[in-house]
């Protein structure tokens, strides 16, 4: 006591005849400090500009016009890129298909993923060989992978129907029928992203605490699907929110495998939003019309994403 | 209600052992703390008695049953955990309902939506829910009922730990560090609570812990453990007055234990630093022995006495109490001792100081760190008597 009583008093109070000076000292750290701010901020924020906000400004201003792909002109039509989209019917089958499409992939992929994520989680040996096996999808070039599909699902040739054959049971022509081919694809799309959703599950899992199994088998709930119900899928929400907003995004967005696979065929039974945007911008040249149909996409997947956020984020984050 | 027996309890987590043979009998409605310092095991033999954990060798018993094959459930025990482990997603209702629920309600009444359609589920849910109104009003926690754990404060969490674990009336209570999460001063009033909550349940209570403090206020026994094993089962006087192993008188008691290198000069005496010491050990002249003296057993001596002289490196003020370290010549480590503030109201740092204890507050230990009773009282568990001074004898 005695000794910090000593030492406290040993150091001189340098306040009152320092304060001018200190002022000014801050005052010029203050501003050294705004500098090096701007300087670190600059780049990205020139970078965020050119390479987004700018663009988005421009599909903005594009979508009012008529222009066509690379013409030198342009004319302002207001809202009448946004009146033709209202009563295009390709445009109605596009959304239509889409949303079957997300409605397919999104509970399908949450659903394998979190099962296999359980699995994964609940076997002892070969865990990292069986987390790459299913993360492969996600990592590997899409184009590749869409081509061993193609030959998967070949008419005559392909494994499937020779499986399926084999069986005695009935083959299609999986991408060219109407009534097979957006299923399919969502399988595919399912495939893709399991990986995905499997990765953020086994982490999600990770982080439930132990004490809470403990608690739940104290507590009677000791079989597998009273231990699900009490702890695990509850205390997995706040990832598979994460996962359903993410998917549905990626799905909302699907453009690849369609284009490689069916080229939104046969007739438009795949066409889906981002195949319509392409093709009217880039192959019929409707620009104007095309910027239009990006910002429906656009204002489309921004809903979804708050709507879910909304209506979900209460019931998971348990505050 | 019921005893709790644990027999030659062994476990070993990858070739370590955690637990050496812990054998332990609880009373039917005994309060018995597991007290020992940091990963000396007792949350695993906690958990092994609950069925969390399976031990490699050895017995539990449960009101004389043998329970090592059942699962938690059927144990019919209850657990606190540190983190509390309440549901995040359920309400405070439903946490402390689902011991309840789980036990009462088949699977199919379980079910959401259909389950309460089913015949008995309406009448077996209103039961629960009286029982957990009825528990929550006594921790009172009744108002926060409708609430979820993320809403309550720290100390009203526990309570909905100890209701859910009380709300089935289970025949052991199993209590892991249960108020280590709380601030110092709701750890106190907690303390009171719980002590009072077994005072009128009357159920045995298995409570651990690696604070002194609490141990020794809530305890009918106190089990210290140390490197997986119990070194001295007791009750709470005991250990402290009368502890059985060097390392049990270090880790009871604040400040620590002063421990003493000594020499045996001969029956009735020991060295130290030269200085010849009336402490009879019984013991061969020239052998080892370690002498302990509390901090609070030292003090002052009269100006023309001897005693462990050296000069006073710290003061620490504590109010009622000072904590005197001294360095007293002939000894590697200051000496340490409690001394009440009006007993010795001018210590200053550098003053040379004298202290001295009595004979019967001697705790002598041989070199392998086992007590040596043949001192003052001997083999005797009652607290020892004062004794003469310990430099009472002049020098030969
Ligand atoms: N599941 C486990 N796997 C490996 N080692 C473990 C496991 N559980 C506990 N141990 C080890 O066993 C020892 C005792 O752990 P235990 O949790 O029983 O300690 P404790 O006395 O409760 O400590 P604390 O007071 O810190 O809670 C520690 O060394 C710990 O590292
Ligand atoms: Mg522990």
């Amino acid at each position: 006591m005695s000794v910090s009583a000593q030492t406290v008093a040993a150091i001189p109070d340098p306040l009152p005849d320092r304060t001018p000076r200190r002022s000014s000292a801050i005052r010029m750290r203050a501003l050294r400090e705004e500098l090096a701010a701007l300087a670190l901020a600059g780049p990205a924020t020139a970078l965020l500009l050119a390479l987004f906000i700018l663009p988005v400004v421009a599909v903005f201003i594009i979508a009012l016009s008529d222009w066509q792909f690379g013409a030198r002109t342009l004319r302002f039509v207001g809202l009448a890129n946004f009146a033709e989209i209202a009563g295009d019917e390709g445009f109605h089958a596009s959304l239509l298909n889409t949303l079957l499409y997300v409605l397919m992939v999104v509970p399908g992929t949450v659903l394998s993923g979190l099962g296999i994520a359980l699995a994964i989680e609940s076997g002892r040996s070969l865990r990292a060989l069986y987390r790459a096996i299913h993360f492969l999808p996600f990592m590997a070039t899409l184009a590749a992978m869409a081509i061993a599909w193609e030959a998967l699902l070949h008419p005559t040739i392909g494994p499937v129907n020779q499986a399926l054959a084999g069986l005695g049971l009935p083959t299609a022509n999986w991408l060219r029928n109407e009534a097979t081919v957006l299923p399919v694809l969502a399988v595919i799309g399912i495939w893709q992203n399991l990986g995905f959703a499997m990765v953020l599950f086994l982490a999600g899992l990770k982080s439930i605490p132990q004490d809470l199994y403990d608690a739940a088998e104290i507590d009677g709930a000791d079989g597998w699907l009273d231990r699900l119900r009490t702890v695990t899928l509850p205390m997995l929400g706040p990832v598979s929110l994460f996962v359903v907003v993410v998917v549905a995004l990626r799905a909302f967005e699907v453009f690849d495998t369609v284009q490689i696979l069916t080229e939104g065929g046969p007739g438009r039974a795949s066409e889906v939003l981002l195949l319509t945007l392409y093709r009217e911008s880039f192959e019929f040249l409707h620009a104007g019309y095309g910027a239009a149909v990006t910002i429906v996409v656009l204002a489309i997947a921004v809903m979804l994403t708050l709507a879910q956020a909304k209506l979900l984020d209460r019931k998971v984050h348990y505050q | 209600m019921a005893g709790v027996g644990i027999e030659a309890i062994s476990k070993s987590y990858g070739g370590i052992p955690v637990l050496r043979g812990v054998s332990l009998d609880v009373r039917d409605g005994e309060f018995l703390t597991l007290l020992g310092p940091s990963g000396c095991g007792k949350s695993t033999l906690l958990r092994i008695i609950a069925g969390l954990e399976i031990q490699d060798g050895g017995e539990i018993a449960i009101g004389g049953r043998p329970v090592d094959g059942a699962r938690p459930k059927r144990r019919d025990v209850a657990m606190v955990f540190q983190s509390y482990a309440l549901y995040p997603h359920m309400t405070v209702a439903a946490n402390m309902a689902l011991p309840l629920r789980m036990r009462r309600l088949s699977r199919w009444q379980r079910l959401p939506l259909i389950g309460p359609l089913l015949p008995g589920a309406r009448a077996a849910t209103a039961r629960i829910e009286e029982e957990v109104r009825r528990t929550a009003a006594a921790l009172e926690i009744g108002h926060v009922l409708e609430r979820r754990p993320g809403q309550l404060s720290g100390g009203q969490r526990q309570r909905v730990a100890v209701g859910r674990a009380m709300v089935r009336q289970p025949a052991v209570f199993l209590m892991d560090e249960p108020l280590s999460n709380l601030d110092a001063k709701l750890r106190v009033t907690m303390r009171a609570e719980i002590k009072e909550l077994h005072r009128r349940l009357g159920t045995t209570f298995i409570y651990v812990t690696h604070d002194q403090a609490e141990a020794m206020t809530l305890s009918d026994r106190v089990a210290v453990m140390l490197g997986g094993e119990l070194l001295q089962v007791a009750a709470p006087q005991e250990i402290y007055a009368d502890p059985a192993d060097r390392r049990v008188a270090e880790f009871i008691g604040s400040p620590r234990i002063n421990l003493i290198p000594a020499k045996v000069r001969d029956a009735g005496a020991v060295e130290i630093a030269g200085e010849r010491i009336a402490v009879a050990t019984g013991l061969p002249a020239g052998s080892q022995v370690t002498l302990g003296i509390r901090p609070e057993a030292l003090f002052p001596a009269m100006p023309d006495e001897r005693g462990f002289h050296g000069h006073v490196r710290l003061v620490e003020h504590l109010g009622s109490d000072l904590y005197v370290h001294l360095d007293a010549a002939g000894m590697a480590e200051p000496l340490i001792a409690r001394l009440r503030a009006e007993r010795a109201p001018d210590l200053a740092i550098g003053m040379p100081l004298r202290l001295t204890a009595r004979t019967g507050h001697i705790l002598l230990f041989d070199a392998d760190g086992r007590r040596l009773r043949s001192n003052a009282s001997a083999g005797s568990s009652d607290i020892p008597a004062l004794g003469p001074e310990l430099f009472a004898e002049p020098v030969p």
